[in-house]
């Protein structure tokens, strides 16, 4: 108070995210240098910064630390949600490598992006008031929407880019807007500071606000209807970007919304589930019809996960301890799932190109069953077909929506999936049933042990989910 | 020894079924029918233990279910009724298994046959062995599969298959009632097995029940209903159309299962269950109604029909009508003995009949045979001796057992008794005329224009022949059947010529007391088995006036003047087709319910099944689902200002449902 000069804060909570800024400002040296050349050496340090600050992150003790003036927080979530989004991460740069080299997208700026997104990522996930929030979001997006343009000379992905930009720049403003007006209405941008001012009655005013944050923050999440970005960027971002995109952000984002929510707007959690209840019907039902439409695997992939982003909301929608662990299990189910069908859509190589329509799938059960298997088991389990991973994840939320009593919320998300599991199984005949076409070539080791272990994982979850349930419990109590 | 009796068929059933393609047609014969003919003769040692011995007793096997107060079990009850049957069904079956030996001899799937033979036997022997009414209902339904398997044996030959189905499924509208019956039995007494109910049957003879609306008296209803299965079963009026029919299966199995045994469970079944139709004079007048109707309605049609099988089939359903109105009358042992001495005479001219279109290389029409006595001497004396039994000539065993069955009902003076008395009287004549029509027409005369018109015969029975095409070129010349064939006749003959005297005493005379032990009763008012002795000598003597004034008139039309019943036929266009055609049932049940339920089923297929429930259901749903998903991907334009406005558009909708709905 009476000192002028501000005690620096405690870096220690944040040392992972400072590793990660650092290593970022000494690859852009390294590439300045040394030009496209260093992309491999770019590429391999980029996995080992995240794949260190995942151990960092894992190492931090248990308990609640905040800093830079409760800006900044480690609790269990954080530590539970960075993990789940740095292996998405760090997947999606693996198996990246490949196929940008064939694509010649070798550029040693994409591993850099990629890390600065994340970075952004990991404050989102960590924000504590709103201009951490906005900060956060602000990093990782502008990453993302270059990433999203990479191929400079391809129409289709710099639209892409373009699209996502512009209507990113919307969505931020949305959320700025609605953070200047809670902050008006409430005298506080700390999570904290809001939730005591927003005790039972909320005015009018505030309102405005979260409405206009619950917008900014769904356009991340891609939840209806604030998703009509996603099959277009899907589809037009390069499929290891895609699988970056679908992988990563969605977890962080979901975090931010669960933190948002939870922390700084408890007392007037009546008024922000009606909201979350809408979107998620909305997105379950636009997600199951819209898939049935695509003939396009990265497009219904897209539509795919704006379905999964409405049923982790359903376990939000609950308002409870229960429901964020349903949300914490289903984003790690959903992160592992989507790992795996993205990479064997990299593994679909024919004749030195790469093809992502569902006829091209054509009777892969004879020409590789064992891909073919791998692929049926997880489109089983995005189905939520039991014993599968898919069906537990879809069983947590569900069951912590009947709990909470939202009986209407939990039949139509279990309609939706009935609706939704047409597509996948029509993958499913399309690569059993139908008249084989050309094998496809041999796909790299790196994508081949994804698919492999992911396969396994959701084939063999059953076996012992206890770990990681619990785990997402932990993450979930921290919060409360 | 009644064990094996029993499960002998059962073995052979399996062994020709599982092994037959293994062992060959010839093992599978000699096994089924040497398993038949052990059981035939422990049958006959079983009939004089039972019947002239130590009488009945039951020989309990397993348990089959328990289910609070529903017990029932698996056993054998082994009383002189039984005794009887297991006589008739074990030696009818095992001289048909022999028999078919040379019958088939050409057929390639003989072993199927054999096998299906022996299954036919043993649930028709668990049927009569039976002890409660659920085991009865097995073997009930057990002999059905085994009629339909059998009647459908060609099933190749569309006709065949149809009537197999007919006859499935005409019996099923009798199971139905018999299922009920058994039901409301166990309702009213509390058990299925007969000792039991015939003991209680005097505590709910007064009772009420209430069905379709009406309050009926609860022994009656029960005794129509089982009535109604053995209607069924025994093809009585009404529910006979399927066994005219049933003579596309083998000749051998209509001899067997349509004409000897499995046709007459409907008797066995009413005998059975005396002690409770004695209790309902109601029920036992309508079985004589329908008794009497049946046997005149099918001695009607059998004048004119030209199958020499049909007519034998016909004659069959009217015979059981006489047996059931010996029942109506309450002269129970009148009517099973007209059962055992029918089933060695209807078998004889059966299998006679079987010979005889051997001999013609599968011809059945008698239109166009004639003058065979030369040439088949052996068949054509069997089959005179069969032709006599049935129609009663003096101390045959037809003679006995008709007669009776004609005294008993005069002297019952029960139900609609002087209906029935004129009815059978009259039968009985046209017994006589129709089974020497066809003896007339087949044997005697010279061999008619079987030959000029032969290959147009041969071509229209061509599916007939199936299996038998070595016979179907060049000239034939009617032979006698190989002697496998013509020994089942023989014992058959022998059974029509003695069964009636030697055991008139037994079953109708002095001897009933001491023969049937109390296994058939009758009420203390019922004395009908006196009175049928005392009747008036007019009674006694109208059915053999009768059949001699019928095989007078055979012999006017068809020996002497054979231009009359052409002249007849064309005077008297109407009534003739009108017999002809079996007065129309059949066209009046596919006008009833054949087409009914045809328009019914394609209505609930088409609009029912196709229309509401795909429309509406797995079609319609999918359809609207693809409406959503087209609706749903339009908005997808691609344009950012359309994603903005969804956007903005979001928003503004949450703004305003906060400001005028949800904010509270």
């Amino acid at each position: 108070m009476s000192s002028t000069v501000a005690a620096v804060p405690a870096l220690g909570p944040a040392l992972p995210e400072i590793v990660l800024a650092l290593g970022a400002l000494a690859l852009v040296l390294i590439g300045a240098i040394r030009g496209d050349r260093s992309t491999g050496l770019v590429n391999a340090i980029t996995v080992a910064l995240i794949a260190a600050a995942g151990v960092m992150v894992a190492m931090q003790g248990g308990g609640k630390v905040s800093t830079f003036n409760g800006a900044f927080v480690v609790d269990g979530f954080a530590r539970f949600m960075k993990l789940a989004m740095l292996i998405g991460a760090a997947v999606a740069l693996v198996m990246a490598g490949d196929y940008m080299r064939k694509e010649k997208v070798h550029q040693f700026e994409f591993p850099i992006l990629v890390l600065l997104s994340t970075l952004g990522m990991m404050l989102m996930i960590s924000a504590n008031d709103l201009i951490a929030v906005y900060l956060g979001l602000e990093l990782s997006s502008l990453s993302l929407y270059v990433i999203a343009a990479i191929r400079r000379d391809d129409v289709r992905s710099t639209e892409a880019g373009l699209k996502y930009f512009v209507l990113g720049a919307l969505s931020s403003g949305m959320l700025l807007y609605g953070a200047s007006l809670i902050y008006g209405f409430t005298g506080s941008v700390s999570f904290a500071g809001i939730a005591k001012a927003l005790q039972g009655e909320a005015g009018t005013g505030a309102i405005f606000g979260l409405v206009f944050i619950l917008a900014g923050l769904a356009f991340k999440i891609s939840a209806v209807p604030f998703h009509m970005w996603t099959p277009d960027v899907y589809e037009g971002a390069p499929t290891p970007v895609t699988a970056f995109f679908a992988a990563a952000p969605k977890v962080a984002a979901i975090a931010l919304l669960v933190r948002v929510v939870m922390t700084a707007f408890p007392g007037i959690t009546g008024q922000w589930q009606q909201i979350v209840v809408f979107i998620a019907i909305a997105s379950m039902g636009l997600g199951a019809f819209a898939a049935i439409g695509q003939r396009n695997i990265k497009r219904l992939l897209a539509y795919s996960s704006i379905g999964h982003v409405g049923f982790a909301l359903v376990g939000l929608a609950a308002g409870t301890a229960g429901g964020v662990q349903g949300v914490a299990t289903y984003m790690a189910i959903y992160l592992v799932m989507t790992l795996g069908s993205f990479a064997v859509l990299l593994s679909m190589e024919r004749d030195g190109e790469y093809v992502e329509t569902i006829d091209d799938l054509a009777g892969l059960g004879r020409t590789d069953p064992v891909m073919a298997f791998v692929f049926a088991m997880l489109l089983f389990s995005l189905a939520g077909i039991p014993p599968l991973a898919g069906f537990f994840a879809k069983w947590y939320v569900f069951a912590a929506a009947v709990e909470a009593k939202l009986y209407a919320l939990a039949v139509i998300g279990v309609l939706t999936s009935v609706v939704g599991t047409y597509y996948y199984l029509r993958l499913v005949k399309i690569m059993y049933f139908d008249e084989p076409k050309a094998a496809f070539e041999p796909a790299g080791g790196v994508v081949r042990a994804v698919v492999l272990a992911s396969g396994a994982f959701v084939f063999l979850f059953w076996l012992w989910p206890a770990p990681l349930v619990n785990a997402a419990g932990a993450a979930a109590k921290s919060l409360f | 020894m009644v064990q094996a009796i029993v499960f002998l068929p059962l073995l052979g059933f399996l062994i020709a079924g599982l092994f037959g393609r293994v062992l060959g047609a010839r093992p599978s014969e000699l096994i089924t029918t040497g398993f038949l003919i052990v059981g035939a003769v422990l049958s006959w040692i079983v009939f004089f233990d039972v019947g002239f011995g130590r009488g009945a007793y039951t020989v309990q096997l397993a348990s089959w279910m328990r289910s609070g107060g529903l017990v029932v079990d698996w056993s054998l009850r082994i009383d002189t009724l039984t005794a009887v049957m297991l006589v008739v069904v074990n030696s009818v079956s095992a001289l048909v298994h022999l028999y078919s030996i040379g019958y088939m001899h050409e057929d390639p799937s003989r072993p199927r046959f054999f096998g299906y033979l022996s299954l036919f036997t043993f649930a028709m022997l668990m049927l009569v062995t039976a002890d409660n009414l659920v085991q009865m209902f097995f073997g009930w339904e057990g002999v059905g599969l085994a009629s339909y398997l059998l009647i459908g044996f060609w099933y190749e030959k569309p006709s065949a298959t149809a009537a197999a189905m007919k006859a499935f499924i005409v019996n099923r509208v009798g199971d139905f009632g018999f299922m009920l019956g058994i039901f409301l039995v166990f309702v009213l007494s509390g058990s299925v097995g007969f000792d039991a109910i015939f003991a209680k049957v005097a505590s709910f003879s007064g009772l009420k029940f209430h069905f379709l609306g009406t309050d009926w008296n609860a022994v009656t209803l029960a005794c129509l209903l089982l009535f109604l299965g053995a209607m069924g079963k025994s093809a009585q009026f009404l529910l006979h159309t399927w066994l005219p029919d049933a003579m596309e299966g083998p000749t051998p199995v209509s001899a067997l299962i349509h004409a000897a045994t499995m046709v007459t469970a409907g008797v066995f079944m009413v005998a059975r269950l005396s002690p409770l139709f004695e209790a309902s004079p109601d029920a036992l007048a309508v079985v004589m109604f329908i008794g009497a109707t049946t046997a005149f309605f099918a001695g009607t049609i059998g004048l004119v029909q030209n199958d020499i099988k049909r007519v034998i089939a016909y004659s069959t359903c009217s015979q059981l009508g006489f047996m059931f109105a010996a029942l109506g009358a309450g002269a129970y042992s009148a009517g099973v003995f007209h059962l055992f001495t029918h089933a060695f005479f209807k078998a004889l001219l059966f299998l006679g009949a079987g010979s005889v279109i051997h001999a013609m290389h599968h011809e059945q029409d008698i239109r166009r045979m004639g003058g065979l006595f030369s040439k088949i001497p052996f068949t054509g004396a069997m089959m005179l001796i069969g032709t006599l039994a049935l129609t009663g000539f003096p101390f045959t065993a037809g003679y006995f057992s008709k007669d009776a069955i004609i005294e008993s009902v005069y002297a019952s003076h029960a139900g609609p008794w002087g209906y029935a008395f004129i009815l059978l009287v009259i039968t009985a004549g046209m017994t006589s005329f129709y089974s020497w029509r066809l003896f007339f027409k087949t044997f005697a005369g010279k061999p008619a224009a079987a030959h000029d018109d032969h290959g147009h015969a041969h071509a229209a029975h061509d599916d007939h022949a199936h299996g038998h095409d070595d016979h179907g070129h060049g000239h034939h010349e009617p032979h006698e059947s190989p002697v496998v064939m013509l020994v089942p006749l023989a014992f058959l003959a022998f059974g029509a010529l003695a069964a009636g005297i030697a055991f008139k005493e037994a079953f109708l005379g002095h001897g009933y007391e001491a023969f049937f032990k109390g296994a058939l009763f009758t009420g203390k008012d019922n004395h009908v088995l006196h009175a049928m002795h005392e009747v008036p000598g007019w009674v006694v003597w109208s059915p053999t006036v009768m059949m001699v004034l019928g095989f007078a008139l055979a012999w006017l039309f068809y020996i002497a003047r054979p231009d009359l019943p052409v002249q007849l036929a064309q005077s008297h266009r109407l009534a003739y087709e009108f017999l002809l055609n079996k007065w129309y049932f059949d066209e009046l049940y596919d006008f009833l319910f054949v087409r009914p339920a045809k328009a019914l089923g394609r209505f609930l297929w088409k609009k029912g099944d196709g229309a509401v429930i795909d429309g509406l259901g797995p079609d319609g749903v999918s359809a609207r689902v693809i409406d959503v998903t087209n609706a749903v991907v339009r908005l997808q334009t691609g344009y950012v200002y359309h994603y903005a406005f969804a956007m903005l558009i979001g928003v503004a909708a949450f703004v305003t449902w906060y400001m005028f709905g949800g904010a509270h």
